[in-house]
């Protein structure tokens, strides 16, 4: 029997993903072992990041300022914009570090059961944001998904006429992918996207 | 409880981090649903896409329950279309309004053996979009709201049909439907002439005829609507593209 303190810390940590209430245990357990270390650090860190965390009114990014550190970063090229599905994607691709121009985060996909629509979506704000000027390019980083291909052929409509450079990420091999084990769909995408070498 | 089949994907929904509820159409059990463990994985994420056939083995104690989904790629078609917006779109409607409309748990081969030619033939002929307005007369007879395009209703003629009654979907002649023309739906000639190829107005009359049925009688009683990747497709189907396959 717990007190209900240490049942309540384990009930919210057991919501978060990849942690079921046995791990929920352990990582209390944990916690109430390096109070100082860690309990009280990881406390003030969730309350300030509780508070001060917002969505960049600019690409839809989080972060603690508005705009965001990456639209205000001068250094970064502001002629191309990385469209991409979530805060999540933004972060693969910051950590990969290919790209640094701007981003856009749509906020999800267009999904014909679930009733979202381009409306709900925030393509509105990206095709302004191109038709304002001073973007050469837009790259379409979604999912190679059906619902993600369809978000980007939409867009690619919007943007027609915008004047900006619509490009696309490649579909096929993945790095260090061996063709006896890959599915149909991803040989096929990969045997009609091949290049001269 | 257990059962082994080819089965279309319809839709899938992610469940718990790993896992997903995938819904499928087979030919000997209709439209059924279940849960398939390590469906967000990179092995089974590119397979469960709606449109692609799958080989599926349905396990559960007992009947009603959702089951556990075990399967393996057949046929992958959604890949082959993610970069043709017209026939994408085309796909996501047709699997879609499937998903809406078929009853659960109940066999409809006639519409899984529809459902498969109509996928196998974006593949295979550019004239798929005739194809796809045959699915939906098809799709709506199998449900009970069928058309009868085979004679006039008013005179039993079976020539000169040029109208459909929105009320009772059944066809009217020339002469019968003159004076009420701008209250009645055009019938386009190609269905019920097979061999004639439509031209970009006629199929578009095809589609607003069953889109119009599926609308009355089986979306809008349920308070659902047309999917939106429909109404996508008939604005990407541009004319001059049309013309010129069709030609």
């Amino acid at each position: 029997m717990n007190s209900p303190e240490i049942d309540s810390l384990i009930m919210l940590l057991s919501k978060l993903p990849g942690i079921g209430p046995r791990s929920a245990r352990r990582a209390v357990l944990h916690l109430i072992k390096r109070r100082e270390g860690l309990m009280m650090p990881l406390s003030q860190s969730l309350a300030d990041t509780a508070t001060k965390i917002k969505t960049c009114g600019t690409c839809g990014n989080l972060d603690t300022s508005d705009p965001c550190l990456i639209c205000r970063d001068p250094e970064r090229d502001k002629g191309a914009i990385c469209v991409i599905e979530d805060a999540g994607d933004l972060w693969a691709l910051e950590r990969s570090g290919i790209f640094s121009g701007q981003y856009h985060v749509l906020g999800g996909v267009l999904s014909a059961l679930d009733g979202i629509g381009p409306d709900d979506l925030t393509i509105d704000p990206l095709v302004s944001r191109v038709r304002d000027g001073g973007i050469s390019e837009v790259i379409l980083a979604l999912n190679a998904t059906v619902d993600g291909q369809t978000t980007a052929h939409v867009i690619m409509d919007r943007l027609a006429d915008s004047g900006a450079k619509v490009s696309g990420l490649a579909h096929g091999l993945p790095v260090g992918g061996e063709l006896d084990y890959l599915d149909d769909g991803t040989i096929a995408a990969a045997f009609r996207a091949r290049r001269s070498v | 409880m257990e059962w082994r089949q080819s089965a279309v994907i319809l839709d899938c929904r992610p469940y718990g981090e790993t896992s997903t509820i995938a819904h499928v159409l087979t030919r000997g059990h209709g439209r059924y649903a279940g849960l398939v463990r390590g469906g967000r994985g990179k092995r089974l994420r590119g397979i469960l896409q709606p449109g692609n056939e799958i080989d599926a083995t349905w396990r559960a104690r007992l009947a009603d329950q959702l089951g556990n989904l075990s399967i393996e790629p057949v046929k992958d078609r959604a890949a082959r279309h993610l970069s043709d917006q017209v026939r994408l779109a085309g796909l996501t409607a047709v699997c879609a309004l499937v998903q809406q409309t078929m009853p659960e748990r109940e066999a409809h081969p006639a519409i899984y053996d529809a459902l498969s030619a109509v996928l196998d033939s974006m593949d295979e002929t550019p004239l798929w979009p005739i194809g796809l307005v045959q699915f939906e007369l098809g799709l709506l007879q199998e449900l009970g709201y069928g058309l009868d395009l085979s004679a006039c209703a008013v005179t039993g003629v079976v020539d000169g049909l040029t109208h459909v009654s929105p009320n009772t979907g059944r066809a009217v002649s020339t002469e019968v439907a003159a004076p009420y023309k701008e209250r009645l739906l055009p019938l386009p000639q190609f269905l019920n002439n097979r061999a004639h190829i439509p031209d970009y107005e006629e199929l578009l009359s095809g589609f607003r005829l069953t889109g119009h049925f599926l609308n009355a009688h089986v979306l809008g009683p349920a308070d659902k609507h047309l999917p939106k990747a429909r109404d996508r497709m008939l604005d990407r189907l541009a004319q001059a593209d049309w013309d010129k396959e069709s030609a």
